[in-house]
């Protein structure tokens, strides 16, 4: 095996084999992007396991009085009876000021006396095994009452979907930025190769294979893009960090929630980064090695 | 002679070292440069090639050196046909040669001693195992003070002293120079010359591309002479040569 880099012998190739100080700017950029992107999917992901763990672990009723029973006596009693029901830690009936207090915000103050408001049951759901709607259902039907049950499933099926979808457009920007990389690493390469045309055949006159040789561009470049790739992660982790630190608790905002331990995920960057340049690079220049005489 | 030739190839019993038959070579749509060409250098023997400028000798040379294929007839190196060979074979048998070019092709980020030292790195050898021998290639050539000096800081008839001595220091079968001689002295270029004599006798082929046909003749050597892209032999008369032309 031909030994190009060996510890103490010079580089064979130039320092500066084509265009490489602005390729790191541009290395480190997109791995600042994908940085921000990462830890955007992961904060989304988490963001709406949080909400739709909240709409999970409760369901509301919505009770119709029979013709020889109050509204408020129909939800006491129908919160009694889902208090007895197997996967309801606590069931209580929503009594009207409760309701009016919710209502305020959208209907103002002048209306709220003399407008029809449904008979509501708040039901906590035991998160380690919920009780189903059915179940639910089952039980006022069998106790007389006539209700329905939401158990939010709609709306978390849409928050589920949101996240999934947010995820995937997450996915999707790292792949095209990681994308974009190896296209700046092969147009790197090929200048590279170009600018260092004379050095390239006089390596191969001298009886260099086109692996070694490819193995000098690939090694520049891994080197390069991994260290372009620590500089753009860095300085991602460094702004994720203060806004974590700014937003508190609940990271920037509640509804992309930051988290320290998020930033560990950055550390795959550089590796990916010098990954991606390896590849890009010695594919790059076998098959423009191979295309010479 | 001084000791870095001391481990030049071995004579070598196999067929000729270089072996052209009918080759034609051109650039582009542009007429052949090389018509026809057919020659056979026996393993040892000692070439100069000389004819005007644009005869097509930079042309041979590169051809010999699989730097650029024949479009028409075979070559064989070393007994093998190397007409079609694959590029991966290609290293192990440029590892066998030592080239001289006429524009030097010295790599002017590496010192004077990491140039020479080249073909040994390539083929895979320790620094420690070449180190002496690179310096004392160099101290012979008159580079010995000069180990570190980048080829930009370096004279011309330096750098063409050092493209030698990068050329021979891996003691090769075959030594291919394109006017090595071009940029040095008088006494320098004689120096060269015996250098070149040394190595031959030694065992290693060496065919000299060189316009300066008065060197040629005082070296008292078989000359062949490039004309219209074909091929002749001047003098002295040698069992190596141009063949049979059509």
């Amino acid at each position: 095996m031909i030994g190009l880099m060996r510890n103490g012998q010079p580089e064979l190739l130039p320092r500066e084999a084509g265009g490489e100080r602005w390729l790191v700017v541009v290395i480190a950029v997109l791995c600042f992007l994908a940085s921000i992107a990462a830890v955007g999917a992961l904060a989304a992901d988490r963001a709406a396991h949080g909400w739709a763990g909240h709409l999970r672990a409760e369901a509301t009723v919505q009770v119709r009085p029979r013709v020889d029973e109050t509204g408020p006596a129909a939800a006491a009693r129908a919160a009694e009876t889902l208090a007895g029901v197997k996967g309801v830690a606590e069931a209580q009936a929503m009594d009207r000021k409760a309701a009016e207090a919710l209502l305020r915000p959208w209907v103002g103050e002048a209306v709220l006396p003399d407008l029809p408001l449904p008979y509501l049951v708040v039901v906590r759901l035991d998160p380690k095994a919920p009780a189903s709607a059915p179940s639910l259902s089952r039980a006022l039907a069998e106790a007389g009452l006539d209700a329905s049950v939401d158990d939010h499933s709609l709306w978390r099926g849409e928050v589920e979907r949101s996240a999934g979808l947010i995820t995937a457009l997450a996915g999707a920007a790292f792949l095209l930025i990681a994308a974009a990389t190896a296209a700046a690493i092969a147009y790197a390469t090929r200048a590279g190769m170009a600018a260092q045309a004379a050095v390239i055949e006089t390596l191969s006159l001298n009886g260099a294979s086109d692996g070694a040789i490819a193995s000098l561009f690939q090694q520049r470049f891994g080197v390069l893009a991994a260290t372009a790739g620590a500089a753009g992660a860095g300085l991602a982790a460094l702004m994720l960090a203060a806004l974590r630190l700014i937003g508190g608790e609940g990271g920037l905002t509640p509804a992309l929630p930051l988290a320290f331990g998020d930033l560990l995920a950055l550390i795959a960057c550089p590796l990916l980064a010098g990954a991606v340049a390896v590849l890009a690079a010695r594919l790059t220049a076998l098959a423009k090695l191979g295309g010479r005489r | 002679m001084p000791d870095p030739i001391r481990r030049a190839a071995d004579p070598d019993s196999a067929p000729d070292a270089v072996r052209l038959r009918g080759v034609g070579f051109g650039y582009g749509g542009r007429p052949a440069v090389l018509r026809d060409v057919n020659l056979s250098l026996p393993n040892g023997s000692f070439h100069f090639l000389t004819g005007p400028s644009g005869a097509g000798k930079s042309s041979l040379l590169r051809l010999l050196t699989l730097a650029a294929r024949p479009q028409a007839g075979r070559i064989s190196l070393f007994g093998q046909d190397v007409t079609q060979l694959p590029r991966r074979e290609v290293p192990a048998l440029r590892r066998r040669m030592g080239v001289i070019f006429q524009d030097f092709r010295l790599l002017d980020h590496l010192s004077a001693f990491d140039n020479a030292a080249l073909p040994l790195r390539l083929a895979g050898e320790r620094p420690a195992d070449y180190a002496a021998d690179v310096q004392e290639m160099l101290r012979w050539v008159g580079l010995g003070g000069r180990l570190d000096a980048l080829p930009p800081t370096l004279s011309g008839g330096e750098k063409q002293r050092l493209a030698i001595a990068r050329a021979v220091v891996a003691r090769p079968r075959l030594i291919l120079a394109d006017e090595p001689t071009g940029s040095v002295d008088r006494p320098m270029g004689e120096k060269l010359m015996r250098l070149f004599q040394s190595l031959n006798k030694l065992g290693a082929t060496v065919l000299i591309a060189s316009h300066d046909e008065a060197l040629a003749e005082r070296s008292g050597t078989a000359v062949l002479r490039l004309e219209g892209g074909r091929l002749a032999q001047i003098a002295p008369a040698s069992s190596a040569g141009p063949e049979a032309q059509s």
